[in-house]
């Protein structure tokens, strides 16, 4: 079993009455509900996270892209990554991904995922999602029908810069280029291991068991509501005579331990409300463009993550609900431990991306969660699919060859004042100031 | 009567609504909607035309919609299905999308328009009058953007939200196949460029608005009007951007007097 924390960044104070005054989270958001020097103190924060987990022993550092929204911060997921290419030494990088539709020409995604990969000594997991409906469509004006195939021929190109040894041109529909020719060139030879998110479009699962790339289910809803994209996937798998590798899957989920079940309760229960009730509070018309999905996935009724049906399916869930619907897996390491096992086994899956910032948890809980799953969790569930090769990590260079970055020196002054500023107190001091 | 045209050797597969059987050919491009089974304004209109309105590829039974990539290729296809149906200018008339289409149709080729008529045509963008955005309209709200009265039988009718859950199935999915081909020529903004081209419409060319149009605002008529010479426009009272169902005499009137004259 393989470990990747996983963070959305959100933005951790959207008012009260965020969703009764606004309608939605995502893409038509007001603008001044974001004050960047909050934004300063959270970008800081949630690197500081990340690293923390690295120095935890988690396997993975994940990140992700949205556009527009609230709940997550990363237009561009390759500027933390570079961050996090510098400050970490262990964890490999998994950035889930670039929606590569979007990138004109694409070849940008192969450049900098190289780029990536070289500084970090070939850490990098690429990641190359569809995107959704809200990014793709509506904040980047990719025309709905169109998309399917400009992301098909965006991978096409992406991997062939990365494979072929022999400069080339490319005719596609959508990009022309005379000159390709990437430089400088990944770490990992051919290219690092190719992760593809995905909500659930049936196209997926076929797309990655041709491939043999990794399918990673990026769930809000949980072990138990994914099951039945799990099996639809495990499905396509069988039925194409591949190995029912657990590790050729990952899937998120959102992680919360405590010292005892109660406790879990008291510290993570407010959190998951601002977790579903703002930041997934996401306007129903942007939810699914028309041909965004197709008729086949449609037809294979299979519920989008946000918009009205999603959020009437949890309308009114309370902490109970939460933990026994498997939304979230939560409680003393014990039971942590004794879920996620299940879980896991349920959707037959090698690698969590765990979720343990969830919407508005302060940076000493995510701290605290961090570290008991780190210590009380992991090490007792590591040992599930041991008899199974993970062949979708990344093949990096020797551990003592990766560089070591010189040591940087503060001005002491300066240092003292940025620390100790919390987000919450930038933020009262924003509200209060207007 | 509904028949079955195959066009460009059977590239496309074109449900052909024919209504009308005399008078001169008159070629009917509809709306992001699309044509229901049986449209009573092309009724009125086969009294005097013969009347052909295409489903257009990936509208209803008609297929090929993946050979449709932009304008260009919506006009391309008109013009083969012109030929194919032995027309070699008509009467064209085009409602909303239909009417950006049949704009670029005649601007690409002046000659097959004999007359023209533009009804609410999608085509420019004004920063100062935004189009809302109907492909993220939810169910419940089409109504009040394409209707001046959203409670009229009409717009009940046509905006009905079946409670069936097969059936809404079946109306969700003909949507998104629908609305899916419609936003290759309207997504995200509905500019295409005609602004280049329309000076090249040499027919005499007539713009129909409704009223209170919320969909398309009727300022629009303006850069219609204002780039087609000689292009006349007419306003009808108490419609919205489904005038022809809404104030369905008053529109035949005004299309046949224009067409007739």
């Amino acid at each position: 079993m393989k470990f990747t924390w996983f963070h959305l960044m959100p933005y951790r104070f959207l008012p009260e009455d965020f969703k009764d005054k606004y309608r939605s989270v995502w893409v038509d958001i007001p603008r001044n509900l974001y004050d960047p020097k909050v934004g300063h103190r959270l970008y800081n924060d949630y690197l500081d996270q990340l690293e923390y987990a690295d120095s935890m022993g988690f396997d993975a550092l994940g990140v992700n892209e949205h556009h527009q929204n609230g709940y997550g911060m990363m237009p561009s997921p390759n500027l933390m990554a570079a961050a996090l290419a510098r400050r970490t030494r262990n964890a490999n990088l998994v950035v889930l991904g670039n929606s590569i539709a979007l990138y004109n020409p694409p070849i940008r995604v192969a450049e900098e995922f190289a780029m990536l990969d070289v500084i970090s000594g070939g850490r990098l997991v690429a990641g190359f999602p569809v995107g959704t409906s809200m990014d793709d469509n509506f904040c980047y004006g990719v025309i709905p029908a169109t998309l399917r195939e400009k992301y098909y021929e965006a991978h096409d190109l992406i991997v062939k810069a990365w494979k072929e040894p022999e400069m080339f041109s490319f005719n596609g529909k959508y990009t022309k280029l005379r000159y390709v020719n990437l430089w400088p060139r990944p770490v990992q030879q051919p290219h690092p291991p190719i992760w593809i998110p995905g909500g659930g479009s049936v196209e997926t699962w076929d797309f990655c068991a041709n491939h043999d790339y990794q399918y990673s289910f990026l769930s809000y809803f949980g072990y138990l509501a994914g099951k039945k994209v799990a099996d639809g996937y495990w499905d396509v798998m069988a039925k194409k005579g591949k190995e029912l590798n657990p590790y050729s899957m990952g899937f998120a989920q959102i992680v919360a331990v405590s010292e005892t079940d109660e406790q879990a309760e008291r510290d993570y229960a407010p959190h998951m409300d601002y977790f579903f009730n703002r930041c997934l509070h996401v306007y129903d018309g942007f939810a699914d463009a028309p041909g965004y999905r197709t008729v086949k996935t449609i037809k294979a009724g299979i519920l989008g993550q946000v918009g009205d049906r999603a959020a009437m399916v949890r309308q009114d869930l309370k902490w109970k609900d939460f933990v026994e619907q498997g939304y979230v897996i939560a409680g003393s390491p014990k039971t942590v431990r004794e879920r996620l096992r299940e879980a896991m086994k349920h959707i037959h899956c090698g690698h969590l991306m765990a979720l343990m910032q969830i919407g508005s948890m302060p940076p000493e809980l995510v701290r605290k969660n961090t570290s008991l799953f780190a210590t009380e969790v992991a090490p007792y569930v590591r040992d599930l699919w041991s008899e199974y090769e993970d062949k979708w990590s990344p093949k990096r260079m020797p551990q003592n060859e990766i560089a070591v970055p010189a040591p940087v020196h503060f001005d002491s002054k300066q240092t003292n004042g940025a620390t100790t500023r919390t987000a919450a107190a930038s933020h009262a001091e924003v509200r209060s100031a207007k | 009567m509904i028949t079955t045209h195959q066009s460009q050797g059977g590239k496309y597969s074109v449900e052909l609504h024919t209504y009308g059987s005399g008078g001169e050919p008159l070629l009917f491009l509809h709306g992001a909607g699309g044509l229901m089974p049986s449209e009573p304004f092309l009724e009125e209109l086969g009294r005097d035309f013969k009347v052909y309105a295409p489903h257009f590829p990936g509208y209803g039974d008609s297929t090929g919609t993946e050979h449709i990539d932009d304008v260009f290729d919506a006009a391309l296809f008109y013009h083969e299905l012109m030929d194919e149906l032995k027309m070699p200018s008509a009467n064209i008339v085009g409602h909303s999308m239909g009417g950006m289409l049949a704009a670029e149709l005649a601007a690409l080729d002046p000659h097959r328009a004999k007359k023209l008529v533009l009804v609410c045509p999608a085509g420019f963008w004004l920063d100062e009058h935004p189009i809302p955005d109907f492909f993220a309209a939810r169910l419940d709200e089409i109504a009040a953007l394409l209707f001046h009265d959203p409670k009229s039988p009409a717009a009940k009718m046509m905006t009905a939200i079946p409670e069936d859950f097969k059936a809404l199935e079946v109306m969700y999915v003909e949507r998104v196949k629908r609305l899916a081909t419609a936003g290759k020529f309207l997504w995200p903004i509905p500019d295409r460029g005609l602004a280049k081209r329309a000076y090249r419409i040499k027919s005499p060319t007539l713009i129909v608005w409704g009223e209170s149009d919320k969909l398309i605002p009727p300022i629009y008529a303006k850069e219609f009007t204002s780039r087609i010479k000689g292009a006349k426009l007419e306003t009808i009272k108490q419609a919205g951007h489904m005038l022809m169902y809404e104030q369905q005499p008053a529109f035949v009137k005004v299309v046949r007097d224009f067409l007739k004259s």
